[in-house]
């Protein structure tokens, strides 16, 4: 599904990833753990297209295809899917019509007809069903005076409206109460499949209790320095980074 | 922005103007110039009534005048850039026949019909827009109103400004003038001095006009100016919405078009009025287009009358254009509702003036601005409180946004209040298209026009829901063909 082979991006000067590998096979749920600052969003954003982030090595295989070589939207219409950290307000353009043309654009990319009013509604209430979201929202404009947890909790719902082949989830986990923490992860145990991968990029274990990774790494200052089982995470959730890193440095 | 979604910007920003093309329709078009004689041409073509002439020539003396006076002369104030228009090389009166009117459609060129079918607005009997009557002026004539009859069963007179002349001269000439007096600036002389026909509308007391009333303006001719007027008047307690559409074909040279509109609203009486101004905006280097230099004022006479100004303004080379409301009547209401969109070199000064005299009165003003391209976009507007509007109140918005880094937008807001029980409230944004909020849209498939479309939309939603809904839909489209990189 994903192969990331010695990725190495920069943001103006400053270098961020400094040569990332991961490969993450169809089906596969794959956590991404690190301290602040060590290049896990800067990841997500590179593989979801964001231009600020210019990519000086390594490449990217999606599905055999060259991911880097897309444009944001041509990823998105092959299936990537990005939960934003930070969702962004779009204010009076409304959910329903936001939704109904990105859906309705990746139908066309893979040649089927739009969808009809009446199934997209259904298909709507399900999804938002599905993380607990009040289907009022719809009619509101794109995360316009959503709550922090309303916000989080609308990009899973976009996942589940979207069905991606490959979904990042950027620190979907932060700003939530425990009982959104659940719901949302309920939701995204809901929407896994055989053909369905996941990063979930977390600084915290305590999403990993809900959402159960095949695989967690490690990340720290642009590299994964190491990974293992979902037994890594509680490691790290009692001794910190930092002994990954004195052992990192002493490598 | 480094990248492509900057040069998309800019493409967007150069989309092309759908409405180039020209009719060639023999046309009976005075030599060019402007002195008395062709004040007195265009009122003997019209065949006018002695005073209608008397008027004119006083006009014409007055922006003479002004004309002569180089600090006079034009208005100096507005964040504009041209250069002035040479009065003497413009044509003041082209009719597309040898006929100053039209007796029925049968008399009208087949290549005329043709001309507003293709702009959308059909006028033959089986053809017609339902639901809206359409006044249809070519250059300086008014070539066909539809539903004329039918509107005439409830008293509504909906007719050419040169038809009203005829039959209802008591009408034209108790309230022409009576709101834009020709002493109120340069270019309303001029108007009055030379003004070839516009649209004449006037509701009875207590009616409700049953469908949308509609002049479409369009210049034809090379080196014509337009030069309507138009004169609503509702009664007591009557009602009318009113939409305006315009357009013109591609020149080199800059085309001149001062109108004057003027509305009297009486007692518990409401007008809204709509614009959609597409003028040809000159080519992406800033030749030729449209010069769109406007006077439009409303006056709430009686208590409880309320008078809405809607506009989207797309088009033009220079647009400068203030709709206003003077609130007279107590209680009476005054809105201003404005999206002014420009591009390649567009510039626009657009904005409002509300002028509170009666007690209770209350406006509102939101406008949305949006530069992309080397445009500037100017909002100007005036919210004055005079000495007896005892708690007048008045609600202000101004919102820009920005396409790209290449454009300006500018707002100049003047606010004069001399009674102290008022209450105005005045909010002011600038915006640049957000990357963040392209990005979000590309994420989920969203491509780069239609993330533009959907933002920029989104920005003008509340102001196109307040046109009638037939118009909105145009509006959205006409948006849509404007942000479009290329068009057909």
């Amino acid at each position: 599904m994903l192969q990331i082979n010695n990725l190495h991006a920069r943001i103006e000067e400053q270098n961020i990833l400094k040569g990332v590998d991961l490969t993450v096979s169809a089906g596969e749920v794959h956590a991404i753990m690190g301290p602040n600052g060590s290049g896990k969003s800067t990841l997500a954003s590179v593989l979801a297209g964001r231009e600020e982030f210019e990519v000086t090595d390594g490449n990217v295989l999606y599905q055999g295809q060259d991911l880097l070589e897309m444009e944001p939207d041509e990823r998105a219409l092959e299936g990537v899917f990005l939960a934003f950290q930070y969702p962004v307000e779009l204010p009076g353009v409304s959910m329903n019509n936001f939704l109904r043309q990105a859906l309705n654009q990746q139908r066309e990319y893979r040649g089927e007809e739009p969808l009809s009013a009446g199934a997209f509604l259904k298909r709507m209430k399900a999804c938002a069903a599905l993380v607990d979201l009040d289907p009022q929202l719809m009619s509101r404009a794109v995360n316009d005076g959503f709550s922090g947890g309303e916000k989080k909790r609308n990009e899973i719902f976009q996942l589940a409206m979207l069905e991606p082949r490959l979904a990042i989830m950027d620190e979907t986990d932060s700003g939530l109460d425990i009982d959104a923490l659940r719901t949302v992860a309920d939701g995204v145990n809901a929407l896994r499949r055989n053909d369905r991968s996941f990063v979930v990029i977390t600084h915290y274990q305590r999403l990993l209790d809900y959402i159960i990774p095949d695989t967690v790494h490690v990340m720290v200052d642009g590299r994964i320095v190491r990974s293992g089982g979902k037994e890594l995470a509680l490691d790290l959730e009692k001794k910190g980074y930092d002994w990954i890193r004195e052992e990192t440095v002493a490598v | 922005m480094p990248t492509t979604e900057t040069e998309f910007l800019h493409e967007v920003a150069a989309g092309e103007y759908k409405y180039g093309w020209e009719t060639n329709v023999e046309a009976d078009t005075i030599p060019k110039g402007l002195d008395e004689d062709v004040v007195r041409l265009i009122s003997a073509k019209k065949d006018e009534p002695e005073w209608l002439l008397a008027w004119r020539l006083r006009a014409w003396r007055h922006w003479e005048k002004l004309a002569a006076n180089p600090e006079e002369k034009y208005p100096r104030w507005p964040h504009l850039k041209y250069t002035e228009p040479d009065f003497r090389n413009i044509t003041y009166y082209s009719s597309p026949s040898k006929k100053p009117r039209y007796e029925s459609l049968d008399e009208v060129d087949e290549d005329l019909l043709e001309t507003f079918k293709r702009l959308g607005i059909p006028l033959a009997e089986q053809e017609k827009l339902a639901g809206v009557a359409v006044d249809a002026v070519l250059d300086s004539v008014s070539v066909h109103t539809t539903f004329k009859e039918e509107l005439a069963e409830q008293g509504i007179i909906f007719c050419s400004f040169g038809e009203a002349v005829q039959e209802h001269p008591e009408l034209v000439q108790k309230y022409m003038g009576s709101v834009v007096p020709y002493t109120d600036n340069f270019y309303a002389a001029l108007n009055a001095a030379v003004f070839s026909d516009g649209s004449f509308c006037y509701i009875p007391k207590g009616v409700r006009c049953p469908m949308e009333l509609s002049t479409y303006f369009r210049i034809n001719q090379a080196g014509t100016g337009q030069f309507e007027r138009t004169l609503i008047i509702a009664e007591e307690g009557s009602y009318v919405s009113y939409l305006e559409g315009c357009t013109a074909p591609m020149r080199d040279e800059n085309q001149l078009h001062a109108a004057v509109v003027e509305i009297v609203a009486e007692a518990h009486a409401e007008v809204k009025y709509s614009t959609i101004q597409n003028w040809y905006p000159g080519d992406n280097e800033g030749r030729g287009g449209v010069f769109n230099f406007v006077t439009k004022r409303g006056i709430c006479k009686g208590d409880h009358a309320k008078i809405s100004w809607t506009q989207l303004e797309t088009g033009s080379a220079i647009t400068w254009k203030y709709p206003s409301v003077i609130l007279k009547g107590d209680r009476s209401v005054g809105e201003f509702y404005s999206v002014a969109f420009t591009k390649g070199r567009q510039q626009a000064d657009t904005g409002t003036k509300m002028v509170h005299l009666g007690k209770n009165t209350k406006s509102t003003i939101i406008s949305k601005g949006i530069s992309g391209g080397r445009s500037n976009n100017s909002y100007r507007g005036l919210v004055k409180i005079n000495k007896g509007a005892e708690n007048a109140r008045n609600f202000s918005q101004c919102d820009s946004m920005l396409l790209g880094d290449r454009c300006g937008a500018h707002t100049f807001p003047y606010i004069e209040i001399k009674n102290p029980s008022a209450q105005v409230e005045h909010e002011a944004t600038t915006s640049k298209i957000g990357e963040d909020q392209m990005f979000y849209c590309f994420q989920r498939g969203i491509g780069e026009e239609a993330a533009i479309k959907l933002i920029v939309n989104g920005f003008c939603k509340e102001i196109l829901a307040k046109l009638p809904m037939e118009f909105a839909v145009e509006a959205q489209k006409l948006l849509d063909i404007e942000l479009e990189g290329s068009v057909g």
